[in-house]
């Protein structure tokens, strides 16, 4: 626990796409965030320090924080830059958490970005491997992913069917948030249908490539609930990254979410998560993922992932919903969606979801996921943290 | 038995095989300032409908105000040198022969100035407050060096 308690006061996000050719950078980080400073009736002057970030090298300018102040409000502010690979949006909630939680800034602006339209992102996830190692038998972003998935079955039996019922569940949700890329209900059948991209990676069980922002604002227990009359408190955040070469990862596990989640609930108190979550938002590139990482978390026990996914329970209705807003299969603007997962769990603790809106939220939560298999993970929730 | 002489070991160096193409979406607004010097010969600036400061290269919000700038004005071609510099050492960055002259010239009518090049002039002549004006190329592309460079306005 920081000096200040500390709770989401707004949130906005872009209508994400594939492609954003009518705005530069700039522009569209400036949408989201004149959506969040308008969801917490705050203008940019009450505004005291911005954290920015997206991926390295996806659109090929270095200083993110300098060159986006146009659109970000960073004109004359503190603002620094965080960029963490896939976890950059959840990294961005945890620095942004930290700068408030200190006592020093008092509501800070998060704004995580991604123009994925501009580059190759083969090309440059590459850069994120050991170059005398890794680089030279590298196979794409997807392969690290579809090893996890053939360790995983081959220890516990399940198929390419288990992991469409993933795909299929995100994809339907999707169809209830308006800003979700991808709205389009898919069957089992068509996912197992779709193009083979790396055994056992369909084409269907994967993100896909976005342009899109999200913008945060976090807030000190002095003025948030001033602000917004129900804020999504922020009781606690663990972070664990786990290798230097691509053989060390214990794949088929996810030992970064293991740990994580085992220090979140355990200085949250969280003892039962199945039982006393109500919401999570898992930072899922692919389908396969939704069934081992939940395992990891801690909600089911290991091999019963599946199981689980199959009885609905994850499905909007069921005990656990996750992913109401389709997740990071439908709509993937990589450095935005760490905290796109944070932002959604806010609006499910606030009651401000709409059509995805899970009923009764108390608790909920949201991670990031790096291509290094590292994890961030965040609690959220409705009463104020203590 | 391997030998434990390290200094017989040459360390071996890998060259990157990685190329990212990038492509950037130029966005509406700078497109409209593109095809204005492409098409017609025009520079155009947003302004602020607040605090009225006028833009080149046009900003889609005022970076200052937090506001849609709703508005397009003319400017130029008349511009000023704010401030400059001359390149004299060839670098794989400098597409031309050096001496080149790097400036910011701020076009009559906006209150923000572009960096460009001046052209057409011995650089022992150019100087702050100089008056110029833009030279378009005879082929033009919708970038920024379809204006080829700027020029004296007088002579």
């Amino acid at each position: 626990m920081g000096k200040k308690r500390v709770a989401i006061v707004g949130t906005g996000q872009t209508h994400h796409k594939s492609h954003r050719p009518d705005v530069n950078g700039q522009e569209l980080i400036h949408e989201a965030v004149t959506r969040a400073l308008a969801d917490a009736e705050l203008t940019i002057k009450d505004i005291d320090a911005i954290v920015i970030g997206n991926m390295d090298h996806f659109e090929g300018i270095n200083y993110v924080d300098c060159w986006s102040v146009d659109g970000s409000g960073g004109t004359m502010r503190p603002i620094i830059k965080l960029t963490t690979g896939g976890t950059t949006g959840s990294t961005l909630a945890i620095g942004g958490y930290h700068m408030v939680a200190s006592g020093l800034f008092e509501k800070v602006l998060i704004i995580g970005w991604e123009k994925n339209s501009e580059s190759d992102t083969t090309g440059a996830i590459t850069t994120a491997f050991d170059p005398i190692w890794d680089r030279l038998v590298f196979a794409g972003a997807i392969a690290g992913l579809a090893a996890e998935g053939q360790a995983y079955m081959a220890e516990f039996g399940i198929t390419d069917r288990d992991a469409a019922r993933v795909s299929v569940r995100d994809r339907k949700h999707a169809v209830n948030n308006p800003y979700a890329q991808l709205r389009k209900e898919v069957t089992i059948e068509e996912v197992l249908e779709s193009p083979m991209l790396s055994d056992p990676i369909h084409l269907l069980d994967v993100c896909p490539r976005t342009d899109g922002a999200c913008a945060v604002i976090m807030a000190s227990e002095d003025v948030a609930e001033k602000i917004c009359p129900v804020p999504d408190w922020i009781w606690g955040t663990a972070n664990r990254h786990v290798y230097t070469y691509v053989g060390d990862v214990n794949l088929g596990e996810i030992d970064s979410m293991k740990n994580a989640a085992t220090e979140l609930f355990a200085k949250t108190g969280i003892r039962e998560p199945r039982k006393e979550l109500d919401v999570i938002e898992l930072y899922q590139p692919y389908s396969f993922a939704g069934i081992i990482w939940i395992e990891a978390m801690g909600i089911i026990p290991r091999g019963k992932g599946s199981e689980y996914i199959w009885s609905g329970a994850t499905d909007m209705g069921g005990e656990l919903p996750i992913n109401p807003s389709g997740g990071v299969i439908a709509c993937n603007p990589i450095g935005a969606t760490g905290l796109i997962r944070c932002a959604e769990v806010a609006l499910q603790v606030m009651g401000k979801a709409g059509d995805r809106q899970v009923p009764d939220v108390n608790l909920g939560v949201s991670t990031g996921f790096g291509g290094c298999f590292w994890t961030d993970i965040l609690l959220h929730g409705k009463k104020k943290p203590e | 038995m391997i030998d434990q002489d390290l200094s017989k070991v040459t360390p071996q160096v890998y060259e990157s095989k990685i190329g990212v193409p990038y492509t950037w979406w130029a966005g509406d607004t700078a497109t409209r300032f593109l095809e204005g010097i492409r098409d017609r010969g025009e520079l155009w600036a947003t302004r602020c409908g607040k605090c009225s400061r006028t833009y080149v290269p046009p900003r889609k919000n005022c970076p200052g105000c937090f506001e849609e700038n709703a508005e397009w004005v003319q400017v130029g071609p008349g511009a000023t040198v704010v401030t400059f510099t001359v390149a004299r050492r060839p670098l794989a960055a400098i597409p031309d022969p050096v001496p080149v002259v790097f400036a910011l010239v701020k076009p009559d009518g906006a209150d923000t100035a572009m960096l460009h090049r001046i052209g057409d002039v011995d650089p022992e002549k150019v100087s702050i407050g100089m008056r110029v004006k833009p030279r378009f190329a005879a082929e033009r592309k919708g970038h920024i060096r379809d204006i080829e460079c700027f020029v004296p306005e007088q002579g």
